[in-house]
């Protein structure tokens, strides 16, 4: 009895394994944030466009917002940029943008050029703000919710069909939820 | 692409940023005390220091420690993990600081918890069904008859 049961359970286990470790839609480089379900790190830094004019988390507590992590020297966050205009002009949720490693005039040139699609765009000179953060690279985008929690992060370019398919269900259930 | 820029560009921004704000007159952030080479002058701190950096796992390239690692990334939390020594937090405290932002992945070796007793166990326990399947074998092969072979009577 035991000499066929356990070959096949064996068996049924390697396809178990095989299933998730070889599904083509695991992303084995994603890594989930720690950040998720907790208080968004708080931050003040100045506005990219206006080094005068302070720009902090604090002033979006209490409603949904989300935080775009780029920078001008990031291929990634050009791609993105379109996708980042359109869900500015949806007026959804308020666009918080993180600029990271970056160069003041770089990035007041490329907003001027090609639009901007922030309400205030932060200028995080040091990279400090980005590893509370948890960022490791660019274009990361975060949501937050009314709480001022983190509820998602999406790491890669921002397309239509992410915003669709990842964002839109996740702000309206926090709206219900927070409302 | 989501590697950052190279270091030196960056420190060399860094750098003018520093310039700027002491001509601005205000105070730069209290730096760590380091030589010349970039070592902390406490020999024991910087023992820790490189430590605790060889087992942080630098996310940009995955498979180097953050002492290892060129990207800019590694080098601000290399400043962190340093400004945290400096200000006397305990290496504990300094890892707990990165798993709490970057995820239990950051660390290299992970710690013997609940969640982690497979990763550990799974050595020993790979150790425990090789002994029991050589031990089935040899036993099962010890009660065959010895028929091979002509027989040799006395």
């Amino acid at each position: 009895m035991w000499k066929f049961l356990l070959p096949f359970a064996a068996f049924v286990a390697l396809v178990v394994l095989f299933a998730f470790g070889l599904n083509p839609n695991r992303d084995i480089h994603a890594l989930p944030s720690p950040l998720i379900g907790k208080p968004a790190p708080a931050f003040t830094l100045t506005d990219v466009l206006d080094p005068a004019r302070p720009v902090s988390n604090a002033a979006f507590l209490g409603q949904v917002y989300v935080l775009n992590v780029w920078g001008t020297w990031c291929y990634e966050c050009r791609a993105e940029h379109d996708a980042l205009l359109a869900i500015s002009r949806s007026h959804e949720v308020p666009i918080i943008g993180l600029d990271y490693m970056d160069q003041r005039e770089k990035a007041k040139q490329w907003l001027e050029q090609l639009g901007n699609p922030y309400q205030a765009v932060a200028f995080d000179t040091d990279g400090r703000t980005a590893i509370d953060w948890g960022v490791y690279g660019a274009p990361e985008t975060f949501l937050v919710d009314g709480q001022g929690r983190v509820i998602y992060k999406f790491i890669s370019p921002m397309t239509p069909e992410v915003w669709q398919r990842e964002f839109l269900p996740r702000i309206a259930a926090a709206r219900r939820g927070g409302a | 692409m989501r590697r950052p820029p190279s270091r030196i560009a960056s420190s060399l921004g860094v750098l003018l940023l520093a310039l700027a704000r002491l001509a601005a007159g205000e105070g730069v952030a209290a730096a760590p005390p380091v030589d010349e080479n970039g070592q902390l002058q406490d020999h024991a701190l910087q023992s820790r220091f490189e430590r605790i950096t060889g087992e942080l796992r630098c996310l940009v390239c995955q498979n180097e420690s953050i002492a290892d690692s060129n990207v800019e990334l590694a080098g601000d939390l290399r400043r962190q993990v340093r400004e945290m020594l400096v200000a006397g937090k305990s290496d504990d405290a300094i890892f707990q600081f990165m798993t709490d932002r970057y995820g239990e992945f950051v660390r290299f070796r992970p710690p013997l918890e609940p969640k982690t007793l497979l990763i550990w166990g799974a050595p020993f326990l790979m150790l425990l069904l090789g002994g029991f399947i050589v031990f089935r074998v040899v036993r099962q092969r010890s009660r065959m008859p010895l028929d091979d072979g002509p027989a040799i009577g006395p």
